[in-house]
């Protein structure tokens, strides 16, 4: 079995040389029965698939401490995350998901890395494509589904939507609609985390058509003057809305953007990669202050589900991606030829996450509605203070804060 | 959301002498004909139009080169090629400050600001730069040719960032117009007085009737007047102020009230600063009451304004206190815009209640 994956594997080396490169690498492991590998936590490493490009710093190893339980643990993480935004996609298409939606696929190396090396005490901020980002911290699907089509059992109870979702315990500062406008929050942050002095980072994500805003650079300067323990991560799918990185920036090297900031440029397929350039950042930060990484990634899906995301790119670009970088075929690849699980095992845990998340629509769908008083509630700490009755709304409940 | 009693043409339709830059075009122009047309093809027969009678005259804005995410831009690349009609990095402070140099040079610069809940990031650039430009550089300088087009106002399910009505807070800054349509016919004719207009204007196009608003529209160049409102339904008892989707609400509401017999005067503000402030009060003067709707939350909206300054002057006809049905001093609502938003039902308790005050 082992010997056929390898043969399997190795005849298509030439797109993905990486795991070409993890086969030759110790065979006891294939030998390791796939049933106990989710537990199996002995240490291993694989070389990312490509080299890290640094700017004004030293880049990290490309060789990358895994094991078989972490492996695993990404399959999973990174298959409910596409299973869950194409199930996002036909509650779209299907009404029962309104306002606005963005969706991750193909970007979830991105999620799922950054979080296996960092803790929840660090702190998160994205924008508005946030579903697997919060999933990543450790939001369940029915919060997930429930947020998306606005119920009571979302994570922000139904008043947020695809583009506000928190998790306050596990330091997600959110979900930020306005392009740009989370960066300088998350500077902030990271400005308080100074102050505590207990060793947590904040990660502020961003997109390459946010990498335009103004606002990023004024952050960034005060946070470099600061050393604040920032991570400044450039999500670079390629494609600001529509616009292509290369029509809206002079130097699409987001990395470099920094100047007097170090970067580091990262091949955001690689969930390892990730990991490694987000453990060094972590640590660079606490030490030096703010570094930017800019994760070389791809969405499939356009930029929101208004846009079919074939009219500024050809399909052929997509599948070609799909082909040959898409980070949830990586790992398993990886956990096949590492004989961790079999081709079925992998099959038949997608069919348990697909019915998970079939669940968790259905129990969402369940849930009610927010009551109208939370219309009112939430604008001010003690509430609006007033409630509005009648056509004209002359006649008012005050309740005294 | 129909609107097909605001099909007529407005009275005040007038052709302008064009300078033909292209003359398959000028046969096409010069048949007085109409067609049936929505109202994100008015906004871009209108910029159309607007590109091809000034040859300074650009056309910019996050995605525009693509035709825009409501389409509303879709061929002027094509047509005008792209060092006319072109995208920009995601940087709304950057386009307006862009637009207002542009316009400084003696250029018109149609500016877009994808969603009007973007516009913040520019707000500096709008209310700082181009609304003082002439005033504090007595005279000197100025931003007349800029104008920003931004889709403003609910959608149905648009949520916190795609459904705002930022419009009163460019009301609080002499030196700007502010400009709203109620249909197509209104927006391709009042959008090219923008364009032309010697002053800086902000053009809100209401996103919600982009596709579900049709009427004919004329194929040729014309321009409506700025600040002047028009009365589109003459009635007796009661004035009712409102402007771009707003008013096929209102309307809605004084077909049901007239079967009530109460009968409304439906007035479109159009230009919302500076305001025809004289139409409001002639007609407030016949009626003795007005309501004023707009779908941006009540306190400070610019209905206080215009209920501030009717009061002033026809404090002594004024049978009943003005009325605002607006939208309710919450941000923006996700799932319940519904609750939000000012309604048909809304608007017709409140025009009962004015009348029996």
């Amino acid at each position: 079995m082992a010997l056929l994956h390898l043969t399997s594997s190795s005849s298509r080396s030439n797109l993905l040389k990486p795991i070409s490169a993890a086969l030759s690498y110790s065979p006891s492991l294939r030998r390791s029965i796939s049933s106990s590998a989710a537990d199996d936590s002995r240490t291993f490493t694989i070389e990312t698939s490509l080299p890290f490009t640094a700017h004004q710093c030293n880049p990290p190893s490309r060789s990358v401490d895994t094991n078989p339980k972490e492996l695993l643990t990404f399959f999973r993480d990174m298959a409910t995350m596409r299973r869950m935004e194409i199930a996002a996609d036909s509650l779209y298409k299907a009404k029962l998901i309104r306002g606005f939606c963005h969706l991750y696929d193909g970007q979830e190396a991105v999620a799922v890395g950054m979080e296996a090396s960092i803790t929840k005490k660090d702190s998160i901020i994205t924008a508005y494509r946030d579903h697997c980002t919060f999933l990543g911290r450790g939001g369940t699907l029915l919060e997930i589904f429930s947020e998306l089509m606005g119920r009571q059992a979302g994570c922000s109870k139904g008043k947020g939507g695809s583009m506000h979702f928190y998790k306050k315990e596990a330091g997600f500062y959110g979900g930020h609609g306005i392009v740009g406008a989370q960066v300088p929050l998350g500077c902030g942050l990271a400005f308080a985390q100074k102050y505590s002095k207990d060793g947590t980072v904040s990660f502020a994500l961003y997109g390459d058509g946010a990498a335009n805003q103004g606002q990023l650079f004024e952050a960034l300067n005060i946070s470099a003057l600061w050393d604040l323990p920032v991570i400044l991560v450039c999500e670079n799918n390629h494609y600001g809305m529509g616009t292509a990185e290369w029509r809206a920036a002079k130097s699409p090297s987001y990395y470099k953007r920094g100047d007097y900031v170090p970067g580091l440029k990262v091949d955001g397929m690689d969930v390892l990669a990730v990991k490694q350039a987000c453990k060094f950042a972590k640590e660079h930060a606490l030490k030096n202050g703010p570094i930017i990484l800019e994760m070389d990634t791809y969405r499939y899906h356009g930029h929101s589900m208004s846009d079919p995301g074939s009219t500024y790119r050809t399909r052929d670009e997509i599948s070609g991606v799909r082909q040959e970088r898409d980070p949830v075929e990586r790992v398993r690849k990886l956990v096949l030829s590492h004989d961790l699980a079999t081709e079925k095992e992998l099959k038949d845990l997608e069919k348990e996450i697909r019915k998970q998340v079939d669940e968790a629509i259905a129990q969402a769908k369940e849930s009610p509605m927010p009551e109208p008083s939370e219309l009112f509630s939430n604008v001010y700490a003690k509430g609006l203070g007033v409630e509005a009755f009648g056509p004209d709304r002359k006649e008012l409940r005050a309740v005294l804060p | 959301m129909a609107t097909t009693s605001l099909r007529t043409i407005g009275r005040s339709v007038c052709r302008v002498s064009r300078r033909g830059f292209s003359t398959s075009c000028d046969d096409k122009l010069v048949q007085p004909s109409s067609k049936s047309t929505n109202l994100y093809s008015a906004i871009n027969q209108a910029l159309h139009i607007a590109l091809e009678t000034d040859p300074r005259a650009y056309v910019f804005g996050e995605d525009v080169g693509f035709g825009g995410v409501f389409r509303c831009t879709t061929g002027l690349a094509d047509r005008f090629g792209k060092s006319r009609v072109f995208n920009t990095p995601l940087c709304e402070q950057g386009i307006i400050g862009f637009g207002i140099g542009l316009a400084a040079m003696g250029n018109r610069a149609v500016a877009e600001i994808q969603f009007a809940d973007y516009i913040y990031p520019a707000f500096d650039q709008i209310v700082n730069e181009a609304a003082k430009f002439r005033y504090r550089s007595g005279n000197q300088f100025n931003c007349g040719g800029l104008t920003i087009r931004a889709p403003y106002g609910a959608v149905g399910h648009g949520g916190h960032y795609h459904s705002q009505s930022p419009e009163a807070f460019f009301c609080h800054v002499p030196g700007i117009k502010v400009v709203i349509p109620r249909s197509p016919q209104q927006a391709k004719g009042l959008l090219l007085s923008c364009i032309r207009d010697p002053n800086p204007v902000v053009f809100f196009e209401p996103k919600w009737l982009y596709r579900l608003a049709v009427e004919e529209v004329p194929e040729y160049d014309y321009m409506l007047p700025l600040s002047e409102a028009e009365v589109i339904r003459e009635g007796s008892d009661i004035t009712l102020v409102g402007w771009g989707a707003q008013l096929s609400v209102m309307e809605q509401a004084c077909l049901d009230a007239e079967k009530e017999g109460i009968s409304c005067e439906l007035i479109d503000l159009k230009t919302l600063i500076p305001w025809d402030k004289e139409t409001i009060e002639s007609s407030v003067r016949k009626t003795g009451r007005l309501l004023i709707s707009h779908e941006a939350p009540v306190t400070g909206g610019f209905g206080a304004e215009i209920s501030a300054s009717i009061v002033e002057r026809c404090f002594l006809r004024l049978e009943a206190p003005v009325a605002r049905v607006c939208g309710l001093d919450t941000p923006f609502p996700l799932v319940f815009e519904p609750f939000y938003m000012p309604t048909k039902n809304k608007i017709l308790d409140a025009i009962k209640s004015t009348i029996n005050y």
